[in-house]
Order: C-alpha cells, then structure tokens, then sequence
C-alpha cells in the first residue's frame, strides 16, 4: 500500500479545489494536488501518485521507471490500479 | 545472467555487479538492510541477491506499515466498526490482517459496515454523502501516507464534516530503524534508504545513521539498477572508511523532502509518547497522533476502545523476521500453516511483506545462487 504510481495531469480543477484529474492506464480520477502545488504542476505533468494524492512531479522518462516497476510487482500493482479505478464516492465518473 | 537480461539496462546493471565484486572482494562480509517493503519486492523479484556476491546479506526491515500494526489495534478498529452507525473505512490489504480472534473481512461478513476505500479522501466523500453515517477512516502508513490523512482531517475541518473521525495508527521510520540498530546480536552494515517516504521527509532524519552509529546510508530508487547502484554506493562508503547519507534517488527524492507535506503533518499530529510494533514492541515516539485542535477528528476520543494487548501467535515469528534475525523461510510456519491464503502473520498478508514477497517469488532461489561472472 505504500506504493506510488505514475500518473498523468489531463485536467487542473479550479484552483480553490487544489484538485486534479489524472490518467492511469486509461482510468482517469480526481486527486489532491496540495503537495504539488509549489511545484506548479501543470496539465501534461507526471506526477508520483500515491492514496489519491500526487506526492512529486517526475519527469516522464522517470514516471515510465515507475511504471515498468510497478507492472512487475504484478498482484499489488493489480489492487492498487482496482481500488484506483473504484468510482468516487457520490461522484460522476470521469472517465 | 538470466535475470539481468530482463533489466531495463542490461549493460548499466553488468557494470554495477562487476564493481559490486571488485569491492566485495577486498571487504570483510557485509550486512545491508532495506527498510521498505517496495525495495523487498524488488529484491525477491529480480533474484538481487542471487546476482550479489555471498558475501553480501540483504536483511528485510521493517517497512511495510500494514505488517507491522499489533494484533490489539485491529481489534480495536474490529470494535469501532462494529458499532451502531459506524461506517469503518479501510485501504483493501487491511482486509485480511489477523486481529486478535478475526479480521476486519469477517467482522464485515458478520455485518459490521466495513468499505474498502482507495484515499483518505473517499472516505471523507462518504461521511458527506451519508451525514447519518459515523465514518470512521483506519489510517496507517508512514510518513509517506501521514501527509494524505493530514490534508483530509484538514479538508474535514473546513467543510464542518462532523461525523467523519479518524482511528490514527501512523507511524515514522526512523525510531524503528533505531530500534533494529540497538537490538542485541544486530550487526548491520549499511542501510537502503527508503524511497518514497523520503519523498516526504528528506534525507536530513537518516543523520543519525551516519554520526550515531557510524554506518553509511544510501537512499535508494526501486529499479533493479537503482538497487545495485545502492549497495555499489554502501560498499565504495565502507571501502573509503566512509560514513555517510548518499541520495541515489535524486531524480525523485530531494534532500529537503516535500516542506508542504512536512507542514502539514506538522500541523495535524503530533508524536505519541510510544507505540506498539508488531514484532518490535513498545517504541518511544514512533507514531502519530491527531493534535488536540483536532480532537473532535479523533476516533480514540469518540470511541471506548478495548486496548487490549495481544501477544503474537507463537508459531508466528514476525517480530524476527522484521528485525532481520531471521529470514522468512527460516520461520517455522512459513509455506506450511502461514501462506499469502492463510496468513498467520502480518508478513505474509501484506504483498509488500517480506515473506509474502518471498513466498511468491524467491521461494525456489534460496540456497541456489546464479554464479555471476564479469569478466
């Protein structure tokens, strides 16, 4: 569970809401961007995401390292990409 | 060679072990601890230590959080769950943790309404949508999970979310590193840093390692190049009488951690004077607390708990196998009444456990390391 995994910024919410959607592996979810936010993330940015929050922003040769990891930890990749992709509680898909 | 042909950088990772044996060669026998169940993972997966010389002992930490939460607080987690209008929120591999006579899984079968949640956040979603709901979140992790549970009882004040709580059992990872360090017959070398809780805390905490007790710190990624460099950069320390905390992971982990999520865990916890390890035992300010700004947030003041302290099974030796002083197979269950279907122990629940990752992996590689030649 303390596993972080490489997402994509497709969408900054209004800045007030300190919220993003991010894309993994196709599914796309609202996550905090409060401890990115003095990064200055922007849309396109790869984020290490971690519980529904994006923890650091990495460079994309870096977020594929992430991922290759990620895929070969097999089982727990798996629950982590199922409870990611779990709806939003009260909310619309986004996806 | 088998593994190291599946590396992404073949050449890169031929390089580090060749220079792992130069070094090897000329030192004494050397013990190197990962305190982090990623770093076990990996390990396991990519056969690392049959690709490391046999002088060289990969011990196992204690870095996985749900593998190290004593038996009584998940009773107590099972005990808030099973109250009228309680709703208890869980990340899934919770699910399956041994309390001390049943699990979460089977208080939910029961009745008891337990959700499996992705974030903190769901479950503050939750407490809104259901207002006659008492949502209560399980939050454990460490400091790399803390900042998550900080910004959501953050979050919960400003939205005035009154039956939202929290059954805080965060803990940090530099007391239980000290701990190992201070346990009688522990002879470590070195340690691999963890990655990405030092996303959050830096590399500053990790001092100590160096001037306290002498020993060389590298932080470390969790790609097998990273994990060879990691323990090229212990062995050329320990070679140059070096003593010091290295950062392989620049390119994710800076020195000064994430400020914003080190203020805000600043602001909601604060430590609590000690803390039950599974395996471990009491350690003095290992965990984490809400501050009483945020007591109406606290589920240990909303809730009698039983608080009841529950001895290990027996058979199970957990607490050895997380202090290093024996490996997972030596146990005396592994494989046999403890496996990742029937966990007898915390290890072997979590995929991140270090006997549930040797279970899956390094079972059949053991005794039989692949002689590597550089030349």
């Amino acid at each position: 569970m303390c596993v972080g995994i490489p997402a994509q910024v497709v969408e900054i919410l209004p800045a007030e809401r300190k919220m993003a959607v991010v894309e993994v592996e196709g599914v796309r979810r609202e996550v905090s961007i409060v401890m990115v936010l003095d990064d200055g993330v922007q849309v396109g940015d790869w984020v290490l995401l971690h519980v529904g929050f994006a923890m650091s922003v990495i460079d994309e040769d870096e977020a594929r390292s992430q991922l290759d990891f990620m895929r070969m930890l097999g089982e727990a990749y798996e629950e982590e990409l199922e409870a990611f992709s779990a709806p939003v509680p009260g909310a619309e898909p986004t996806a | 060679m088998k593994f190291v042909s599946e590396f992404r950088d073949p050449e890169a990772a031929k390089i580090l072990i060749a220079e792992i044996e130069e070094l090897a060669a000329d030192q004494p026998a050397r013990k190197f601890m990962e305190a982090c169940g990623g770093h076990t993972h990996a390990i396991y997966r990519h056969g690392i230590e049959s690709l490391l010389p046999e002088s060289i002992e990969m011990v196992h930490g204690p870095g996985c959080p749900v593998c190290v939460i004593p038996m009584g607080r998940i009773d107590d987690a099972i005990s808030i769950a099973e109250q009228d209008g309680v709703t208890m929120c869980c990340f899934g591999d919770l699910m399956r943790v041994p309390g001390g006579s049943s699990t979460l899984l089977e208080a939910k079968a029961k009745g008891a309404d337990i959700r499996v949640v992705y974030s903190p956040l769901d479950a503050l979603a939750i407490a809104e949508n259901e207002p006659d709901r008492n949502v209560v979140f399980f939050a454990v992790g460490f400091e790399t999970t803390a900042p998550s549970t900080a910004i959501t009882v953050m979050q919960a004040r400003e939205r005035n979310v009154e039956n939202f709580s929290i059954f805080c059992n965060h803990v940090t990872i530099v007391p239980p590193m000290k701990a190992i360090l201070d346990s009688p017959g522990m002879e470590l070398d070195g340690f691999l840093g963890p990655g990405h809780v030092s996303t959050v805390i830096g590399t500053g905490p990790y001092q100590f390692v160096s001037r306290e007790y002498g020993l060389p710190l590298v932080t470390t990624g969790f790609e097998p190049v990273d994990i060879l460099q990691g323990v090229a950069m212990l062995l050329r320390q320990l070679a140059e009488g070096r003593a010091e905390v290295e950062n392989q992971y620049k390119r994710v982990v800076r020195d000064s951690g994430n400020p914003a999520a080190l203020r805000m865990l600043g602001e909601v916890f604060e430590l609590r004077p000690h803390f039950e390890w599974r395996g471990l035992g009491f350690i003095a300010q290992s965990a984490l607390s809400l501050r009483d700004e945020f007591a109406g947030f606290d589920a240990e003041k909303h809730f009698a708990l039983p608080g009841v302290r529950v001895a290990d099974p027996k058979a199970c030796q957990c607490g050895e196998v997380l202090k290093g002083a024996i490996r997972p197979w030596e146990c005396k269950v592994f494989g046999t009444a403890c496996t990742p279907e029937t966990p007898i122990g915390t290890c072997m629940v979590s995929s991140e456990g270090a006997c549930a990752a040797y279970f899956n992996y390094g079972r059949f590689r053991a005794k039989k390391r692949i002689p590597v030649t550089s030349t």
